[in-house]
């Protein structure tokens, strides 16, 4: 009789443990959906209970979102960015991790590792002469300027993460095709690339998120409102002089938290894997 | 017709011996990221030091080489000192934190039960969503008027209207508020990062222990931990390096505010050398974190290798 009535005291012990971290983990997110669709009145009135709707949801803030401010610009802007930095990781870290991984003695990895060791290099000690650089470019004060830095990270992590999977890819087929007289870079168009497609999404997500989620260049590099990624745009625009548009900040965090929260969750283990360089084996 | 034959033949065959040498081709394959990462982040990181030791400002851009002098002007300004300190208390704070955190909740995913994948996905939620938009729905929720916290504790009757807190506006309780915000928004980091290392452990190993007498503290601190730490290193490592240079968190939320109570690195670097223009002195600042970039960096290497014996 003891022992069960232990054991169930264990059992209700461990999900009260569980829920007390979903609670911590997804609260504020509860609380962004939340304060999206609630009305003003309601958000604004200490006497009603804050934890759910007083009066029914509402599609105001929006509304307000998309009309009055300039977040479908901000979003279609974050996309062009996310494209191009995408492209650009792409055309550079493919070769780059595929060469990484097919070089003969330490040279490979160590050239690696220092590549990856730049993706530790961070953007509060770059971007003061960063910007004296795209000042330089012409690019001040512009989404581009965006477009060229963001490679500095998301170039470094997915040649690493490439040169990972690319080691795993057996050799054997490369050389069979070059027997068969396919030139080494043949073999790594024609075999290599197509057999690692699995591996190019995942540096196409990774790549896309990153972007997504940088905030310090884009607050260094951007100041017009037109030029604004969405996540540099919600966090500053949505605040006129002291007051917070409260609603209308949640509705808009949402839209760029969801699509990044999915893909990432998704892909986290990857991720996990990439930045920890394949210490589990 | 060998005058036809040669000019065909030739272009070909550089061709070919271009991509047929291994050696060639790899550095043709690896010189454009390498070329890229050279030209915006050594470059860059060259010319941080470099201002550091000028004295060059938006308003008198003449590099003029001064040594170490914007050094002394900095760390004679207890401001400065300040800021020092926040970040170390910033930094290890969260990360302390954050690891606790994430060690009992990676106890509690390593059991199967219902609905552990849906669990995970929604513990995993602060460090997949952008810290910046996170930041501002913490800044909702430790609002000075409408804060929930505040709410549910004047609701309970633990608190009265008059006397509660002012999260953001006490100092003590900002930092207190920043350094929660990091270790929640790294704590289902290390717990991915404990499971990841707990399930890397052979099973055979664990069951050898145990045939051999091992209780369950010994497996978990003589035979699970050592072996696990590797993985936690290299967890604790990023979470040191983006904790020690962020900015996002104290920019949104606190502005390093109040009176400088939760200024940062990074954000006295961005202050001075971005809004005022005082580039020297902000290069100066944010170079303060390297040497403890330098530090982990050289750990990083260490178990890197170590891994790979």
């Amino acid at each position: 009789m003891n022992r069960i009535l232990a054991r169930s005291l264990w059992e209700f012990a461990f999900f009260l443990g569980v829920a007390f971290f979903v609670v911590l983990a997804a609260f504020p997110f509860y609380w962004m959906v939340i304060t999206a669709f609630k009305e003003n009145s309601d958000l604004y009135d200490v006497s009603n209970i804050p934890f759910w709707f007083n009066e029914w949801p509402t599609l105001e803030h929006l509304k307000y979102l998309f009309e009055e401010t300039l977040f479908a610009r901000w979003l279609w802007n974050s996309l062009v960015i996310g494209v191009c930095v995408t492209a650009i990781t792409l055309v550079t870290a493919v070769p780059a991790g595929y060469a990484l991984a097919r070089m003969k003695s330490r040279k490979g990895e160590t050239l690696g590792i220092t590549i990856f060791l730049t993706y530790l290099v961070p953007p509060t000690l770059l971007f003061l002469p960063l910007s004296r650089i795209i000042a330089e470019l012409g690019l001040q004060n512009s989404m581009w300027s965006l477009v060229l830095v963001y490679p500095t990270f998301t170039i470094p992590f997915c040649s690493w993460l490439l040169m990972g999977f690319f080691k795993a890819l057996p050799v054997e087929i490369e050389e069979a095709a070059v027997v068969d007289g396919c030139s080494l870079f043949g073999a790594f168009i024609k075999m290599a690339i197509p057999l690692s497609v699995p591996a190019i999404l995942t540096v196409v997500i990774f790549t896309f998120t990153l972007t997504l989620q940088e905030f310090v260049y884009a607050l260094t590099f951007v100041s017009s409102s037109d030029q604004k990624t969405i996540t540099l745009g919600v966090t500053t625009d949505l605040v006129r002089g002291d007051v917070f548009f409260w609603g209308e900040l949640m509705a808009g965090a949402l839209i760029a938290a969801v699509p990044v929260a999915i893909a990432y969750n998704l892909f986290l283990d990857r991720f996990i894997a990439g930045i920890t360089g394949g210490a589990v084996k | 017709m060998a005058v036809i034959a040669e000019p065909i033949a030739k272009p070909v065959s550089r061709f070919n011996f271009f991509l047929d040498r291994r050696e060639v081709l790899e550095m043709f394959l690896v010189a454009p990221a390498i070329i890229y990462v050279l030209l915006l982040v050594g470059l860059p990181l060259l010319l941080a030091v470099y201002y550091s030791l000028s004295n060059y400002t938006v308003y008198d851009p003449t590099w003029k080489f001064v040594g170490l002098r914007n050094f002394f002007d900095i760390v004679q300004n207890p401001t400065f000192i300040q800021t020092l300190v926040n970040t170390f208390i910033f930094t290890f704070g969260s990360q302390l934190l954050g690891l606790v955190l994430g060690k009992f909740g990676a106890f509690l995913l390593l059991r199967p039960f219902p609905g552990r994948k849906i669990v995970r996905a929604l513990i995993v939620l602060p460090f997949v969503i952008p810290v910046a938009l996170a930041t501002i729905a913490w800044r909702w929720l430790f609002d000075s008027l409408y804060s929930v916290f505040n709410w549910t504790l004047i609701a309970l009757h633990i608190l009265d209207r008059a006397d509660a807190p002012n999260w953001l506006g006490t100092p003590w309780l900002a930092m207190l508020c920043v350094i929660i915000i990091n270790a929640w928004r790294f704590f289902p980091f290390a717990i991915v990062i404990f499971l990841a290392g707990i399930t890397a452990v052979p099973q055979d190993v664990i069951d050898a222990a145990t045939v051999d007498g091992a209780g369950f503290w010994r497996r978990n601190y003589q035979i699970i931990l050592p072996m696990i730490l590797p993985i936690m290193a290299i967890g604790l490592i990023f979470g040191i390096v983006f904790t020690f240079t962020d900015l996002s968190i104290v920019f949104l939320l606190t502005q390093g505010g109040p009176v400088g109570a939760t200024s940062v690195l990074a954000f006295a670097g961005f202050k001075t050398g971005i809004e005022s223009g005082d580039v020297a002195h902000g290069a100066a600042m944010s170079l303060f974190m390297l040497p403890v970039l330098l530090i982990v960096v050289v750990f990083m290497l260490r178990f890197i290798r170590r891994r790979e014996i």
